[in-house]
């Protein structure tokens, strides 16, 4: 019976083939899944999976390589952009993106993201921002909300002595180098269709030779957060988008012409 | 090839490009910057890859990323850089890929300044970075020995998986001597069974220097132990210098070892029989020909432009059984071969105390004939 229903013409769903079939390590209702999957069926479409080179950060998804079906490699804290560098000057018919968090990306990396842009390398990076270090147990990070209570700003991200979130697509968004800079969110399927097609262009932009490219992806931390994973994503909508506004930050002129 | 002037920098970075360096990450610092400045016009005009990183932390990791590809890849930098690379050197380490990577040391700590020193001794030999695990560590004293050393670094980083370290230092970096460079050899990308390319018609590769389950990080640590043994058996380098009918023998690396040389030629006119030993690879150092030596001299003496870093390493070896004797000149400061050849007039003439530690005697000896310090 299940075989006969399993015929080619029936499969709407699948595992995308750039995804290992190993269980993941992450939190129920985390969407470090989601933001795997897009990646994966974006490298399925653009048939690129075995010229791919992914560069995983320290942080929750330090085993991102574990889930991907490509060369991958793991960088230092907050390095990849600079490791990612040295892939693509060497290889420059590769695609090589790196997948950092906001610890990684905005605080002990920002040197590396800001001259990675700057000198327009032509990597794509997805950037999970949650607003909180995931694998040390929940500290704040440097998009932490003001007033959020993480487990190193017990009573609130206090903007006296902490400072303010960091918006990292606005500020791309003003280097020359960069192509494509763009923040999406994955707390429900609209936007989890948008992200995705904001992964494609990223990839495109890359391949395309039009320089830097970052989607920054709204992201939920239920562990950390406090909350269940569907309190979270509501949180997520209520609180994190009116600080971290969605939408498109640069997108290259070249990039209007190229038909996805 | 004809011998050209050459300064030190410019040759060691010609070199690399002669054996078919394909990368280069670096950031400027002085005495280095040459290095850099030759690879920016070079190696672009030949097809290759040049970045100036925004920092010594961001070279190092494209370094880092560039090897993981199996590409000839090195940076340079000078001693507070190296300290700012000291991260990814662990995780090249780590990873087990092969780089190489040129310190031109200047004073310190700190900022110090821009003169020549060696006090990266320990640094490069005895670690600098976290976690277990050895560089290859090479020291020229000429812009010949520099130019060969870089032309080795590359088949030793190689062969053995792991970082070659040339310490050379300001002078060496800054003076201009007649040498020669190698030929210009065609770049051959070899097919690395390890190397992350893409995985097309193979399975994916990883590269990584993460080992979260415990036993299988011991697993790598005794590698990575053994692949050191592996070096430590074949890959000794020194030069000897009239160690045939030496009373006593004089022990120095790099520019302190050249000085001494001068030293030791002109007390061996004066008639007074003793060597001198050069180790080039000061890790792997070669521990059992000091020993040897110790068997038969009847005293070492040591010169370095640092506190005595390798003097250490040398009291080591000898175990106590003959006095060690140590002269040093630090700050940036070059010794004279004079100062080198009192100290062997003083060896020759007097009764050694060999109760105190060599560094304290020298120290006491220094400070009360020419102060300072205080």
């Amino acid at each position: 019976m299940t075989n006969e229903i399993a015929i080619a013409e029936n499969i709407v769903y699948s595992r995308p083939k750039s995804l290992t079939e190993v269980h993941n390590h992450y939190c129920p209702g985390c969407t470090h899944g989601i933001a795997h999957r897009l990646i994966a069926e974006v490298l399925d479409e653009m048939g690129i999976r075995d010229k791919t080179i992914g560069v995983a950060p320290v942080g929750c998804s330090v085993f991102a390589y574990n889930y991907f079906d490509c060369d991958f490699v793991e960088a230092a804290h907050g390095r990849a952009p600079a490791m990612a560098t040295g892939i693509k000057r060497v290889l420059p018919d590769r695609a090589v993106f790196t997948y950092q968090g906001d610890g990684d990306l905005a605080s002990i990396g920002m040197a590396e993201i800001m001259h990675a842009a700057a000198r327009g390398e032509n990597i794509s990076v997805i950037f999970i921002n949650n607003a909180i270090y995931g694998m040390t147990g929940g500290q704040m990070a440097p998009t932490t909300l003001p007033g959020q209570k993480t487990t190193s700003s017990p009573t609130g991200r206090d903007v006296e002595t902490a400072g303010y979130p960091i918006r990292m697509a606005e500020i791309l968004a003003n280097m020359d180098g960069a192509g494509y800079i763009v923040r999406r969110s994955l707390h429900d399927p609209k936007n989890i269709r948008l992200s995705k097609k904001a992964i494609r262009t990223a990839f495109e932009t890359q391949m395309h030779g039009l320089g830097f490219s970052l989607v920054e992806l709204l992201s939920t931390c239920p562990t950390n957060w406090g909350f269940t994973p569907v309190e979270s994503l509501t949180w997520l909508q209520e609180h994190m988008i009116p600080v971290f506004p969605l939408g498109d930050f640069k997108v290259s002129e070249h990039l209007a012409a190229i038909k996805l | 090839m004809a011998r050209e002037l050459l300064k030190g920098n410019v040759a060691m970075a010609e070199a690399a490009v002669r054996v078919g360096l394909e990368a280069y990450f670096g950031y400027p610092i002085t005495p280095q910057t040459e290095l850099l400045e030759h690879l920016s016009a070079r190696l672009p005009e030949l097809g290759r890859t040049f970045v100036q990183a925004e920092s010594e932390v961001a070279a190092i990791n494209m370094v880092y990323g560039a090897a993981c590809t199996g590409t000839r890849v090195m940076t340079s930098s000078s001693s507070p850089g190296i300290s700012l690379m000291q991260e990814g050197i662990s995780y090249i380490a780590g990873t087990e890929l092969p780089a190489v990577l040129i310190n031109v040391m200047r004073g310190g700590p700190g900022l110090g300044n821009i003169a020549p020193s060696q006090s990266d001794y320990n640094q490069a030999v005895k670690g600098g970075g976290h976690g277990d695990y050895n560089l290859i560590v090479l020291a020229p004293s000429t812009v010949q020995e520099a130019i060969d050393l870089v032309v080795l670094s590359f088949d030793l980083a190689e062969k053995y998986r792991m970082i070659t370290m040339m310490l050379a230092d300001g002078s060496i970096g800054q003076m201009m001597e007649p040498a020669e460079l190698p030929q210009m050899r065609p770049v051959v990308r070899k097919d690395w069974d390890w190397a992350v390319t893409g995985a097309k018609d193979r399975d994916r590769r990883i590269l990584s220097s993460i080992y979260i389950n415990p036993p299988l990080e011991e697993e790598t640590n005794i590698r990575l132990m053994k692949r050191w043994q592996e070096v430590e058996a074949n890959e000794v380098r020194y030069k000897e210098y009239y160690l045939d009918d030496a009373d006593f023998v004089v022990i120095g690396f790099g520019t302190s070892g050249r000085v001494a040389l001068s030293a030791v030629r002109a007390a061996r006119a004066e008639g007074i029989k003793v060597g001198l030993l050069r180790p080039i690879s000061l890790n792997p150092f070669p521990f059992a020909l000091v020993e040897e030596l110790a068997e038969k001299a009847s005293a070492f003496l040591v010169v370095e432009m640092n506190s005595g870093q390798m003097l250490e390493d040398i009291r080591l070896a000898t175990k106590g059984r003959i006095p060690v004797e140590f002269y040093a000149r630090l700050g940036g400061i070059v010794p004279f071969p004079d100062e080198v050849l009192s100290e062997i007039h003083r060896i020759a003439t007097t009764k050694l105390n060999t109760k105190i530690h060599p560094r304290d005697a020298w120290l006491a000896r220094f400070t009360a004939q020419n102060g300072g310090g205080s």
